[in-house]
């Protein structure tokens, strides 16, 4: 899984054209960190999508007369509270940590990205209507926001994951923003306007090619950001509801666990730390990958 | 070390790159030279021909991944190449200090001049912060620096660009340093400025008894400097030698290259008699434009003030100013990027709506922009097929196999080689890009050109090239251009009009001839007298411009912009009236109080200097 080290022979090659040969190139100019963040994401997004189908038992079965028990040949990560498998319970965990989190960051920055594109090449009172919109929006406290609408609508998947992407939103629609009036001021999109061009080719061919590395490295923040915000609801018991149970409630519910140090407990934190660490060295490499290539230093 | 020995002692020196593959590729290879003391050495070169390399190879020092891979570099007793990190320290900014091409970005901007221009002789311990100060304000006077006493308590931002310069100067001497290596100082420079710059740098280095390494790419600059010259190219010299012999009679054919890239000829073909029936191709009519609130036809930081120009088809128009004229915003007035305050542009007798969404698509089509920089006009994201694609698909509708046979006419068109078409611009060297850049207000089938300052960012050889193309493309076309520059030789070089722009004003207009001789317009005249030219001693042969005193009272709007620098200004008169038009003989359109007759007498062997 972790890339090999041939890989870095492989780049000193002329660059071919093929896909699979790009995909090459790119990981062999990921420093360590960047491979290790990689692998990392890349297990927890397997994990994530496969994980129901790995699991050993059901999620809500109680198979265990033991409760925190530890590692054995059953029971690869012992059992928790209630004598449940850890093991099918984490894995069942990822598939609503990573999923959620990633369609609330998908969410979050697709809108922000396109609200600020919006926002560069429109007329300047959409702008000042979209931005006003936004500081509203990220002066409520996030953590106050979500324990309002739940305890107003109960919870639900749907409910989590758009509460999750109206928070980040906004932080989204900034960075964004910046980047593109930055370059909306470039000659080349100058040139564009005064070809006649309209504004969603301007928005679309001509800024968001040239701002797509920093919303990606800004993608990955709020989808470490969010898997934090979804942890810290679910360790509220407003997260998503058992029999089901997302990283952060696994923590929760196992938290009588702490003072023996059971693998029930560690092993969710373990999870979230991984998943949030592996994201970020993921994202530290992508940002300095650019700046090594033109050369400074 | 005895006075016969050089001062410094370049042997051998050899500079390389990384390149693809882990090996690594020779920028410089085996450069000799040597400096003797008191002395000024000028490397010159195009881009890439390794004279900044070489110029901080003198300190020890090599740009990012590149090494110092061979030979040798003496400065007085001291084998630069051998010292370690901590000894080259105490030789940088001390011994031998440096001077960059962009004072502006050489400053920080939230600190005070003062605190930088001592800083590194006070963080020696060389002086103390009150002796260090006193030294830097005799610096500042002897580099003629306004207020020396008070100019070191102001921020870059309230100072230009010319006086930061100057500055970065006060800053390098401040440790009498041995050597000096000034690189391309005044290339950010407005001609006018360039003058007085070279004119303190010249004073103070001998002054100071320093010996001087000047780095440039121009000739004329370095004629007045220089008391040697070296001549490379790719990393190798092809020339070296005194500056007299090498200016006057180049050996090398590198050389005279350089030198005849550096006086573009001003052979354009004659001034076609346009039918005087049709409207002109293109018409500015009083515009008044700039930024900010517009009241009463006027903005809050006007750029332009009623500006009226025409161009006649297949015809090219000149504009010239110094940075700050409103050059740019003429441009961009008439691409409808900004809109005017009041007055109107015409197009085929049509008027031009003031913004883009009031205009059609057969305008922008007709109408086309080519930016100064085309590392900024072109976007890196796209490939160069892609690039010149667009305007294609755009106005002309055209996809597949006829645009790509378009993209391959157009590349050919602008003498590029086909296989460009699918890289990026960021693997295009400057000149490529410009033609890209060309090649795609091309695409669109345009009638007019705005070039903006296209061929400034280049070298003087690549951008000769690139004014031969332009004039080509006129010829086979029938285009015409709106040509703008800072440098009046190019423009009399390619136009057939030209207009003087001076703080948004057009004080001067009329046929190329017209520029040849006295009388023009004052500022025109100070334009054409501060080019240098290619022999040593014109510097010196210039007297100082007689700088006119400050004014009594504050300019009202209405007056001649170009009052407060005018040295033939009439007291109680341009002081009072706003200038009116006059027409001189020569069919220039003047705005000042003189008459031709004066102008003449105040011009008067001024201007046979210059004529080439």
């Amino acid at each position: 899984m972790t890339p090999t080290v041939p890989l870095r022979e492989e780049s000193m090659l002329k660059p071919a054209s093929t896909a699979a040969s790009r995909v090459r190139h790119w990981l062999s100019g990921l420093p360590t960190s960047g491979r290790v963040g990689l692998a990392l994401v890349v297990l927890w997004l397997v994990l994530g999508a496969a994980g129901p189908l790995l699991a050993p038992y059901d999620v809500g079965a109680f198979v265990s007369p033991e409760v925190f028990d530890s590692m054995s040949a059953q029971h690869w990560l012992g059992s928790d509270y209630l004598g449940r498998d850890v093991l099918s319970r984490l894995l069942s965990g990822a598939q609503y940590t990573v999923g959620l989190a990633l369609a609330s960051a998908l969410l979050a920055s697709a809108t922000g990205a396109g609200l600020a594109l919006t926002a560069t090449v429109c007329p300047r009172w959409v702008d000042e209507v979209i931005s006003r919109f936004m500081d509203t929006l990220i002066s409520i406290p996030s953590k106050v926001f979500a324990l309002v609408l739940v305890a107003a609508f109960g919870s639900s998947l749907t409910l989590l994951l758009l509460i999750a992407a109206a928070t980040y939103t906004p932080g989204a629609f900034r960075i964004a923003r910046a980047l593109a009036i930055n370059l909306n001021q470039m000659d080349y999109v100058q040139v564009a306007y005064a070809r006649g061009e309209g504004r969603l080719y301007i928005a679309a061919a001509e800024i968001m090619p040239n701002m797509i590395h920093p919303v990606l490295a800004d993608f990955g923040l709020r989808f470490v950001f969010i898997v934090l915000l979804l942890s810290g609801l679910s360790f509220l018991g407003l997260g998503v509801q058992p029999p089901n149970a997302d990283l952060g409630s696994l923590v929760r519910e196992n938290i009588s666990g702490l003072g023996d140090g059971a693998l029930a407990i560690l092993a969710p934190a373990m999870a979230i730390a991984t998943l949030t660490i592996g994201v970020n060295l993921l994202i530290d490499a992508l940002p300095g990958r650019g700046r090594r290539i033109t050369g400074g230093r | 070390m005895g006075a016969a020995q050089d001062h410094v002692q370049v042997s051998g020196l050899r500079i390389t790159a990384p390149a693809a593959g882990g090996q690594e590729t020779p920028i410089v290879n085996d450069v000799d030279f040597t400096i003797p003391k008191g002395q000024v050495l000028a490397l010159i070169g195009e881009s890439g021909s390794g004279k900044t390399s070489i110029a901080l190879a003198l300190m020890g020092y090599a740009r990012g991944g590149c090494r110092l891979a061979g030979g040798g570099v003496r400065v007085g007793d001291t084998e630069i190449l051998t010292l370690d990190a901590s000894q080259l320290r105490t030789v940088r900014g001390n011994r031998i200090a440096y001077v960059a091409q962009s004072a502006a970005s050489a400053f920080n901007p939230s600190r005070t001049i003062m605190d930088q221009v001592v800083e590194a002789a006070v963080g020696r311990g060389l002086i103390s912060r009150p002796a260090a100060e006193a030294k830097a304000m005799g610096l500042f006077r002897a580099l003629a620096l306004p207020e020396p006493e008070a100019i070191g308590g102001r921020y870059v931002h309230q100072l230009s660009g010319g006086q930061l310069q100057r500055l970065m100067a006060a800053m390098a001497l401040m440790t009498d340093p041995e050597l000096v290596i000034l690189d391309e100082p005044t290339t950010a420079l407005d001609v006018t400025t360039q003058i007085d710059v070279l004119r303190a740098f010249k004073r103070v280095v001998r002054q100071q008894g320093a010996t001087a390494l000047y780095v440039s790419h121009d000739l004329a600059v370095v004629a007045q400097v220089a008391d040697r010259i070296v001549v490379l190219q790719r990393g190798r010299v092809r020339e070296a030698g005194d500056a007299s012999q090498v200016l006057e009679k180049p050996a090398d054919i590198y050389t005279r290259t350089l030198m005849a890239a550096a006086r573009p000829s001003t052979q354009a073909r004659p001034h076609r008699p346009a039918p005087q029936q049709a409207p002109p191709l293109l018409e500015v009519r009083g515009l008044t434009a700039g930024y900010g609130r517009v009241e009463a036809g006027v903005p809050k930081i006007p750029v332009l003030r009623d500006v009226t120009l025409s161009i006649t088809k297949g015809t090219t128009l000149g504009v010239i100013g110094e940075s700050g004229s409103g050059k740019s915003t003429l441009a961009r007035v008439i691409a409808g990027l900004v809109a005017p305050a009041s007055g109107q542009v015409l197009f085929q007798g049509q008027p031009l709506a003031p913004t883009l969404s009031g205009r059609t698509r057969e305008q922008f089509q007709r109408i086309q922009l080519v930016f100064q920089n085309a590392d900024t006009a072109l976007n890196p994201a796209h490939t160069v097929s892609r690039i010149l694609g667009r305007p294609l698909a755009f106005y002309h509708g055209m996809d597949g196999r006829a645009r790509n046979r378009r993209v391959a006419e157009l590349l050919d068109l602008t003498q590029l080689p086909a296989g460009l078409a699918d890289r990026h611009c960021g693997e295009l060297s400057g000149g490529q890009k410009q033609r890209v850049n060309l090649a795609r207000a091309l695409a669109a089938d345009p009638h007019l050109i705005l070039c903006d300052e296209v061929t400034s960012a280049l070298d003087t050889v690549v951008g000769a090239a690139i004014l031969d193309l332009l004039a080509e493309l006129r010829r086979e076309l029938d285009l015409s251009y709106l040509f703008i520059s800072h440098d009046i030789s190019t423009v009399r070089a390619i136009c057939d009009d030209i207009a003087v722009l001076y703080a948004g004003q057009k004080v001067e207009m009329g046929p190329r001839n017209g520029f040849g001789d006295a009388p023009v317009h004052p500022y025109t005249d100070l334009l054409i007298g501060s080019v240098p030219e290619m022999r040593r001693g014109w510097l010196e042969e210039k007297e100082m411009a007689a700088t006119p005193p400050p004014l009594a009272t504050a300019q009202s709007a209405n007056l001649c912009r170009f009052l407060p620098r005018c040295a033939a200004r009439v007291e109680g008169l341009c002081d009072r009236l706003p200038p009116p038009r006059i027409v001189l003989g020569g069919g220039n359109e003047l705005l000042c109080h003189h008459d031709g007759q004066a102008l003449q007498h105040l011009q008067r062997g001024r201007q046979s200097a210059v004529s080439p």
